[in-house]
């Protein structure tokens, strides 16, 4: 019977840039899922009545729960630029004019648009919503 | 043969994806941080009187729906698939945990979401 080698895949992702890359986009998933809990727990408090909700509404002003969300906006500005990166991967190409629309472009496109629907957002939030 | 129920997993994943990478970073800032700071929108913002007008309304309680379904389906097809870079043999067992997760927040979103009227 032959003993062969085999290397360990154990930490694989942490040899080679690349792949660190690749699991670090990959790893702003779980935040997404937190940031939609920590959402819907706000929605179902406020089904529960003004006491709950209240409550909730403390909890997000507490330093720590601030702290929390500002590092979510990084990681969620990461996955923005990261989404974009790869979109020019993941579609058919775009012809405009003639020519075939490099992936900086397209990249650059997407991260414009996600410019201007925040822009949006934030006027609504500011001076539409209240 | 069997239908793979991929591509429509794929479909939320594409979706949510593309609605958290659009908007994703600006609403957490306004929510997380803007709001309970009053950093440039008004204090009382997502005040109870405000919030209970933005779920009851019809663009608002879309919206949130939304977010939340979107979100959720996009971070569980995403992280199913990244089980088995982290040595987790992918299996039905994985796929009920993180789809599951989703599906629990889709129903309880759509249940809260009715419940607090129109």
């Amino acid at each position: 019977m032959h003993r062969t080698f085999h290397r360990t895949m154990d930490g694989w992702w942490r040899r080679d840039p690349f792949f660190l890359r690749y699991m670090a986009r990959e790893a702003t998933a779980p935040f997404v899922a937190a940031y939609a809990i920590v959402l819907l727990v706000g929605i179902v408090s406020l089904v529960r009545g003004e006491r709950a909700y209240d409550d909730w509404l403390e909890a997000m002003a507490s330093p720590g729960w601030i702290a929390a969300h500002a590092l979510l906006v990084l990681i969620f500005a990461y996955h923005t630029l990261t989404w974009f990166r790869i979109m020019p991967k993941t579609m058919p190409p775009v012809v405009v004019a003639g020519r075939k629309l490099t992936p900086a472009q397209i990249t650059f496109a997407g991260i414009a648009v996600a410019v201007l629907l925040s822009l949006a957002l934030w006027l609504v939030a500011a001076y539409v919503l209240p | 043969m069997k239908r793979s129920s991929q591509p429509f997993f794929w479909l939320l994943f594409g979706a949510g994806g593309m609605l958290s990478a659009l908007i994703g970073a600006m609403l957490v800032f306004v929510t997380g941080v803007a709001a309970p700071l009053g950093l440039g929108v008004p204090a009382d913002l997502l005040s109870y009187p405000n919030a209970l007008a933005l779920a009851r309304g019809i663009p608002g309680k879309l919206f949130l729906f939304v977010v939340v379904t979107l979100f959720l389906w996009h971070a569980a097809h995403r992280i199913y698939h990244s089980l088995h870079d982290l040595g987790i043999p992918p299996g039905a067992l994985a796929q009920a945990a993180c789809y599951g997760v989703a599906l629990a927040g889709t129903l309880a979103a759509a249940v809260a979401l009715l419940a607090v009227g129109f």
